[in-house]
């Protein structure tokens, strides 16, 4: 029998449970995928948003407040790389600046700090690449990048360190409640049991909440398409620099990524299918040329990779915190669109408020331990170096070229609590197969060492879903 | 390994290991080369294919008998290998940072050679839309796979590039058991070696379908079909002829690019064209002292002109060393036009010629007799006679030192067919 039971392991999940790991609480956390940050969290735009966009007095716009000033000591405590390069919305004539104007105005009311509309010459002199049309913009300084992934691993490890279970290849498909406690089926697992449940599903929260719960809300899918560009692109930008809004979203937008990569996009797709996350040639052109409007000398040729995301848009219009109405004990943390990842430290405080309120007791651990230590082995400092390869000398040995890993790193992510079990779980680690050469050349190797230190079969290794399967077999 | 040596030459594949070795035959004995791999060869140990050879010693080797022939001849001494070792800077002072299982560490060079190869574009980099699952290599990955590695990649394969190694693996899938269901190239030509469209697919009916392109890949875990469709002459799809085949792999062959971090760190300039650093005619890069060859420089289709390259640099690093390399007067710098698309070397200084010069060169589209003439300032140097020219085929010629007497400037290297009285 568990206190708590979360349904999905992306950043909301990973935030409650980390949280609740300071309690002394009996608290799992299931997840369908074959690794934690699978879902929405792992594809989006990894910003860190000041939070001047939501509609003021919305759930949305209070948490992503309260939220983006709790990162900068979560991410040094879970070693969780993250960088205040400040965001700018940019208009090109007056129509638009009078809408930043507004965004300012709005940020103002909402109490986000460090925001300064630019002139024409400030903007230039930030951002020498930007469109000669650009007449100004809004800056907001608070506005950061993060690595969502490394996050998202950090705080279910730092969580399954403090006592929380993980549960990998589980999908919830039914849950009962019976006498105050909550039994979870699952396709061909054991059932689990639990007082509580936060349903933090994703794109599939409105089918988990149907459970159990009175149907009352709906997740409408909406994709959004992505290009990476190479590193050798970095420096065309200095901040997160944003279209001025319209109806469809925030627009096309260009950002440095944490690693120093570009990233290009988000398009918007309406669907029906949460799982269809195929990129096309149609909307991916509309990205690029979307974004020449801002950078002009901007171009796809470097594109390492192209992806894409699924927003899971509440039919409410704003995230749904909340003790299901009827249904005691069991929490949605459903609708969690943008910005969720920028809310999700607070949006998980304000959900174990509300459990707790409803009877959920929150006793302190004593030994609760908040640090990660996660560092790449050329990222630590000459001392450090030399005392880890004096204990393992493959940390000399690189394998990915592309982003500088070395065995060592690759162990690392193996061995770690929350460890990586897949050619992809290993990349959102420690990297190898983000870079240029997207794993041509360091995924066999990678196979290799997960296979001999996992002492499974080069050909059970997938890639990340259960039957992403690489080999089909030895040669003749 | 010593921290001091008259020759660093990064990369041991067959342009690493022909330039040491010719290096030492011109009396240097105080050689590094540095491979980052666990055997020497390069990309040769996983291409056990036949075809290599053929020019440079008249028969038919096998990549990984090439590369013997010349790991042979580096073990006569006189030249230290570092394996397992990568390099990760190189200063324009010519300090070698390289890392290892021992750690980090510095050592010097008066002359440093460039051979670290090339390295495939991916599906990223051809942005190819649909799902992203499992079962997409690039085609030297497949190979690495299932040569060194022993095991098969998939069971029925699509191949996206008419390249040399597509075409290599489009057979090599078929004598593992598996099935090709076609190769799809952009191009109206195959892009690689016509011996390897005639060996490779025609022997084996597998489809070559030209002027097509993979406007879709489909499957959420893994490879389960492929939307193909006809592309018109500006390479863009025609709405209308997208055809789905089913398979469980797609293999990329779609353009190799020389490998030039290390290139960059040093301050070498490179050639947008070509992807390579900039060289002269000894393969000395823009740095002084600084060599390049083999794939580094331009993508090779023949080992074996590979060899004959990097025997220039070898030869030259060695002069350099000796202090016997000439630097006067002015560079003179070839530009190619009508139909060729670069030229490397890319510049010389006639002082510094040897009595002949050989320049490479590729052609952007298929053609039929031709003159490649060289001009300087309106005056034409020399032509030489062409029969059939392709973009798969790397055009060669051989030009006496004296038809550059007098030259300045620019020399303009250009296509002209040979009916046209020009
Ligand atoms: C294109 C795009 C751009 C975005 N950009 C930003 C941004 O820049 N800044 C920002 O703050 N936010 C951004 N967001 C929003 C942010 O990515 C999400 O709010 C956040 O990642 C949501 O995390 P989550 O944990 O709620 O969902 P997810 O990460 O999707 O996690 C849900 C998990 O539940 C699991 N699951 C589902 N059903 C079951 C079941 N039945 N049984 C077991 N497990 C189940 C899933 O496998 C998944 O792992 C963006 C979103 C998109 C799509
Ligand atoms: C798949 C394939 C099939 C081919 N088929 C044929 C054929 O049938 N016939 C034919 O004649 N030719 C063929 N070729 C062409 C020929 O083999 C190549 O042109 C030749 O191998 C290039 O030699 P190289 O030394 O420049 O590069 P490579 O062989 O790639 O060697 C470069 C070496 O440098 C090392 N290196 C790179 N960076 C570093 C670093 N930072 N530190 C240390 N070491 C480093 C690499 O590990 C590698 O060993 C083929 C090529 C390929 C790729």
């Amino acid at each position: 029998m568990y206190d708590v039971v979360i349904i999905g392991a992306g950043v909301s999940g990973g935030t409650v449970a980390r949280e609740l790991s300071r309690y002394n609480l009996k608290v799992i956390v299931l997840e369908k995928e074959t690794d934690v940050s699978c879902g929405t969290t792992k594809a989006n735009s990894a910003i860190i948003h000041a939070g001047y966009d939501p509609e003021e007095h919305s759930l949305m716009a209070r948490l992503n407040a309260e939220g983006n000033p709790m990162f900068d000591r979560i991410c040094e405590e879970l070693d969780v790389p993250f960088k205040r390069i400040g965001s700018l919305v940019v208009a090109y004539d007056e129509q638009q600046t009078a809408h930043i104007e507004a965004l300012y105005q709005r940020g103002l009311n909402i109490g986000i700090e460090k925001m300064k509309i630019l002139s024409r010459e400030e903007l230039r002199v930030r951002e020498p690449n930007i469109s000669p049309d650009a007449e100004g913009a809004l800056l907001a300084e608070t506005a950061g990048i993060i690595d969502p992934m490394l996050l998202t691993i950090s705080l279910i490890e730092n969580a399954v360190v403090n006592g929380c279970e993980l549960k990998l290849n589980y999908t919830v498909t039914g849950i009962t409640k019976e006498d105050g406690i909550f039994r979870i089926t699952g396709e061909a697992e054991q059932d689990v049991e639990a007082r509580y449940v936060v349903n933090a599903a994703g794109v599939y929260a409105d089918v988990v909440h149907n459970m159990v719960a009175a149907p009352d809300f709906r997740i409408l899918p909406r994709r959004g398409q992505y290009f990476v560009l190479d590193k050798s692109e970095g420096a065309v930008v200095n901040s997160v620099i944003f279209p001025c809004p319209d109806k469809g979203g925030k627009g096309i937008l260009i950002t440095p990524t944490v690693h120093g990569n570009i990233l290009l996009g988000p398009s918007s797709d309406d669907l029906e299918d949460p799982d269809d996350l195929m990129t096309t040639a149609e909307l991916l052109g509309k990205a690029r040329m979307g974004v020449r409007k801002l950078i002009p000398s901007v171009t796809t040729r470097n594109s390492i990779r192209t992806f894409a995301g699924m927003r899971a848009r509440p039919d409410t219009g704003d995230f749904i915190i909340r003790e299901a109405p009827g249904t005691k004990g069991f929490f949605d943390l459903a609708g969690i669109k943008s910005p969720g990842l920028s809310a999700a430290p607070a949006s998980a405080l304000y959900l174990i408020g509300l459990m707790e309120n409803s009877g959920l007791k929150l006793l302190e651990k004593e030994a609760f331990n908040p640090r990660v230590e996660w560092k790449l082995f050329l990222e630590r400092s000459d001392e450090d170096q030399n005392k880890l390869l004096k204990e393992n000398p493959l940390y000399g040995r690189i394998i990915c070229r592309c982003e500088s890993i070395t065995e060592g790193d690759i162990l690392d992510a193996i061995h770690r609590p929350v460890g990586a079990r897949t050619l992809d779980g290993v990349k959102r680690r420690c990297r190898p197969g983000m870079g240029r050469c997207q794993g041509g050349f360091c995924g066999p190797k990678v196979q290799k060492i997960l296979a001999r230190e996992q002492d499974r079969p080069w050909e059970d290794i997938v890639l990340e879903k259960k039957h992403s399967y690489i080999l089909t077999g030895r040669t003749k | 390994m010593k921290s001091k040596y008259d020759i660093i030459v990064i990369g041991g594949g067959p342009a690493g290991l022909a330039a040491a070795v010719e290096a030492r035959e011109n009396g240097i004995n105080n050689i590094l080369v540095l491979e980052r791999d666990v055997e020497l060869g390069g990309i040769l140990q996983q291409c056990i294919h036949n075809g290599f050879g053929l020019f440079y010693f008249k028969e038919e080797l096998t990549g990984p008998e090439y590369a013997q022939r010349f790991i042979n001849k580096v073990n006569e001494g006189g030249i230290d290998i570092v394996l397992d070792t990568i390099v990760t800077s190189i200063t324009v002072d010519k300090i070698v940072s390289i890392m290892n299982t021992e750690g980090k560490r510095d050592i010097s060079a008066k002359s440093v050679i460039l051979a670290m190869g090339c390295r495939e574009r991916t599906r990223g980099s051809i942005a190819i839309p649909g799902d992203r699952p499992a079962g997409v290599f690039t085609a030297g990955t497949a190979q690495r796979y299932i040569n060194i590695e022993g095991y098969m990649v998939g069971k029925s394969v699509v191949i996206l590039g008419s390249g040399d190694i597509g075409m290599i693996m489009a057979r090599r899938i078929v004598l593992e058991g598996g099935e090709v269901k076609a190769v799809v190239a952009r191009s109206s030509f195959p892009k690689g070696l016509t011996r390897n469209v005639v060996q490779c697919l025609d022997h084996y009916d597998i489809p070559l379908l030209l002027s097509h392109n993979i406007v879709e890949i489909k499957g959420r875990e893994r490879v389960e079909r492929v939307v193909i469709a006809q592309t018109d002459e500006h390479k863009q799809v025609i709405p209308g002829t997208e055809k789905g085949y089913d398979c469980d792999t797609v293999l990329l062959s779609v353009g190799l690019i020389p490998e030039n971090e290390l290139s960059k760190l040093a301050g070498v300039d490179l050639d947008p064209k070509t992807g390579g650093p900039v060289v002269n005619e000894s393969m000395e890069t823009s740095v002084e002292g600084i060599f390049a060859c083999g794939n580094v420089v331009h993508v090779h289709d023949l080992v074996d002109f590979v060899t004959e390259e990097s025997r220039r640099a070898g030869r030259n690093a060695a002069r350099y060393v000796n202090e016997e390399f000439n630097r006067e007067g002015e560079y003179v710098s070839f530009s190619t036009s009508g139909g060729l698309t670069y030229a490397a070397p890319q510049r010389f200084r006639y002082s510094n010629l040897p009595d002949k010069l050989d320049v490479f060169m590729r052609v952007d589209k298929v053609y039929q007799d031709q003159f490649v003439i060289l001009e300087n300032e309106g005056r034409e140097l020399a032509r030489f006679k062409e029969r059939h020219l392709t973009p798969g085929e790397m055009v060669k010629i051989t030009a006496p030192k004296e038809i550059f007497t007098g030259c300045e400037g620019k020399v303009r290297i250009s296509l002209v067919p040979r009916g046209d009285k020009t």
